[in-house]
């Protein structure tokens, strides 16, 4: 093979990515299309209204988007705690020891594990627990979808953080503990200014997954249509609703979820750019 | 005084210390917590039968519960169904995937490579329910039906990113001197690639092959709008199929099949986590 033809197939090749990235936005806006013209954009997203009686149709993307904000902010919040140790034991305090590859071990197979297990674990195991403790009477809601999501976003924060933790060079380190400084103000004084940008960035990314996380929170949400009003009530995020009626919805309806699609698809292709460009300057510096 | 500040200075240091070990041990938790329940709830429904029967209809279900027996059938249609679909798609991908890595591998500083390389991390973002919507109005709607077709496509354009990304990463750390030394032999570029890089890159591409085949085995809202399920044995790839992951969904909605639930999680859990510490281990071992 001469290396023009090479060459050739190689961009031929390349260019299926534009095209179905192409073709992925022009599916959905041109899908979404009749929602938007029908209600209007604005009023599309500000709507909270979710009624399919025939004649009657009105659709409204507010409440899911809320659900989604809520559930991938609670999130991030139970997560935290958790992921900056682990970042932390395999990054710097356990760095290269086995303890740390174990843990490492531990996290990939959380990372691993399908996202419909984790919902049956979140439905048999947490949910009757969350009864039982009279968290919510009914069990599932915005607070047990959440708990699980956390607990899949770990393994995504926790090895992007560890990167960033490594990457703090020795002799900053050094100097300070030769000026008297103890492990815990060595963290707090070097390593998190430092590979802070990067810790942040990673966390980002972290949202960027649990926007679209479907299953798990289909199953653990409660499915109600409404704004939900504390963290304990149900109510459902986008990706839900879509996994939910997505099958059983034609004409308007369809196209109003196919317009959630749209919504959800732009939230995280923002989310996961400004992720990516913190995490390139952070490299840089 | 400065002996009472330095003795709260190595309090705060050792329960540092303490914490992070504590916060991270507990991360353990919720994996042994899954494997835990997953193994004692479904390994007894682990049989002969259960891989070479398909689902039992909900009415055969509930007959056998009302007579106190286990359920008859297993998830033979859900296996056969993942496998034809997860089969089509690697066969496409995979050179797809390896292709368009080394282009990106090659073209560095090239401004449609680095397009090409943006779209990559967004189609990877993309979450895979958006994914499913796609194929339905690129493939169901066109052919005017749920199709294993369907379902090939949604897991083809789901691993296309992890495997570009993954085959490039592989040939951009080959040493340099490697293709170098090709191409002074006297080799074009192709021949370089095909007789020297990829064979060096081989155990890195069939690795995130493998991490990406484990990623999208288990995924299910994407199936749901496009392989639908079905509860006969299929082998044909124009009607509705079945997967294992769609069956769990299945079980879980139908309160006559929910013994079942277990047994077929357990059996996807135990692919995934195999492939997936398979892949690390063989990334480990070539990497030496």
């Amino acid at each position: 093979m001469s290396d023009k033809l090479y060459k050739a197939l190689l961009f031929l090749t390349a260019l299926i990515m534009p095209i179905v990235c192409g073709g992925v936005v022009y599916a959905l806006v041109t899908d979404a299309y009749d929602a938007f013209e029908h209600f209007g954009f604005f009023k599309f997203l500000t709507s909270s209204d979710w009624n399919y009686t025939q004649g009657a149709e009105q659709y409204g993307a507010l409440p899911f988007i809320t659900g989604t904000l809520m559930t991938t902010l609670l999130a991030l919040v139970f997560c935290i705690p958790f992921s900056l140790p682990v970042a932390l034991f395999v990054g710097e305090y356990f760095k290269g020891t086995k303890a740390a590859s174990v843990l490492g071990t531990i996290t990939d197979l959380l990372a691993g594990i399908p996202s419909i297990i984790y919902g049956l674990w979140g439905f048999y195991t947490l949910r009757p627990l969350i009864m039982a403790l009279n968290i919510s009477p009914q069990g599932s809601g915005i607070l047990t979808a959440s708990m699980v999501l956390a607990i899949m976003i770990v393994p995504y924060a926790a090895s992007l953080s560890t990167e960033f933790i490594k990457m703090v060079p020795n002799d900053l380190k050094e100097g300070a503990y030769s000026l008297g400084a103890t492990r815990a103000e060595v963290v707090r004084k070097i390593i998190f200014p430092v590979a802070g940008s990067g810790i942040f960035s990673s966390y980002v990314l972290a949202i960027g997954r649990a926007l679209g996380e479907t299953m798990t929170v289909t199953m653990l949400i409660g499915n109600t249509n409404n704004i939900p009003d504390s963290i304990t009530s149900t109510g459902n995020s986008m990706a839900s609703i879509i996994a939910n009626q997505f099958g059983e919805a034609d004409d308007l309806r369809l196209s109003s979820l196919i317009a959630i699609g749209l919504i959800l698809f732009l939230i995280t292709a923002i989310i996961n750019m400004i992720g990516k460009m913190m995490i390139k300057r952070a490299r840089i510096s | 005084m400065t002996t009472t500040k330095i003795k709260s200075r190595l309090a705060k240091d050792k329960l540092m210390l303490w914490s992070i070990c504590l916060f991270a041990a507990l991360t353990a938790v919720p994996l042994l917590a899954i494997l835990g329940e997953v193994l004692l709830r479904g390994y007894d429904q682990l049989s002969w039968q259960f891989f070479t029967e398909p689902t039992p209809t909900a009415y055969k279900a509930m007959k056998a519960i009302e007579a106190g027996e286990p359920i008859p059938g297993g998830i033979a249609n859900g296996i056969v169904g993942t496998m034809i679909m997860l089969g089509m798609a690697v066969v496409f991908a995979v050179p797809t995937g390896i292709l368009c890595g080394a282009y990106l591998a090659e073209n560095t500083k090239n401004r449609f490579a680095r397009i090409v390389s943006y779209l990559t991390d967004l189609l990877q973002g993309t979450p895979s329910v958006i994914i499913g919507i796609i194929t339905y109005i690129w493939v169901v709607v066109p052919m005017k039906g749920y199709s294993a077709i369907a379902g090939s496509v949604a897991l083809f354009i789901m691993m296309l990113p992890l495997i570009i990304r993954s085959t490039e990463e592989t040939l951009k750390i080959l040493p340099a001197s490697l293709k170098e030394a090709g191409l002074a032999l006297g080799g074009n570029k192709a021949r370089v690639m095909l007789k020297v890089q990829l064979p060096a890159a081989f155990g890195g591409i069939f690795t995130g092959v493998l991490l990406a085949i484990s990623r999208v085995i288990g995924e299910t809202a994407p199936l749901m709008f496009t392989a639908l399920g079905c509860s006969l044995v299929r082998w044909s790839i124009d009607k509705p199929i079945s997967a294992v992951p769609l069956l769990i969904w299945e079980f879980f909605n139908d309160p006559n099949l929910q013994e079942l639930i277990w047994g077929a999680s357990l059996f996807l859990l135990l692919f995934v986590l195999t492939l997936n510490l398979t892949a690390k281990y063989l990334a480990k071992k070539w990497n030496q």
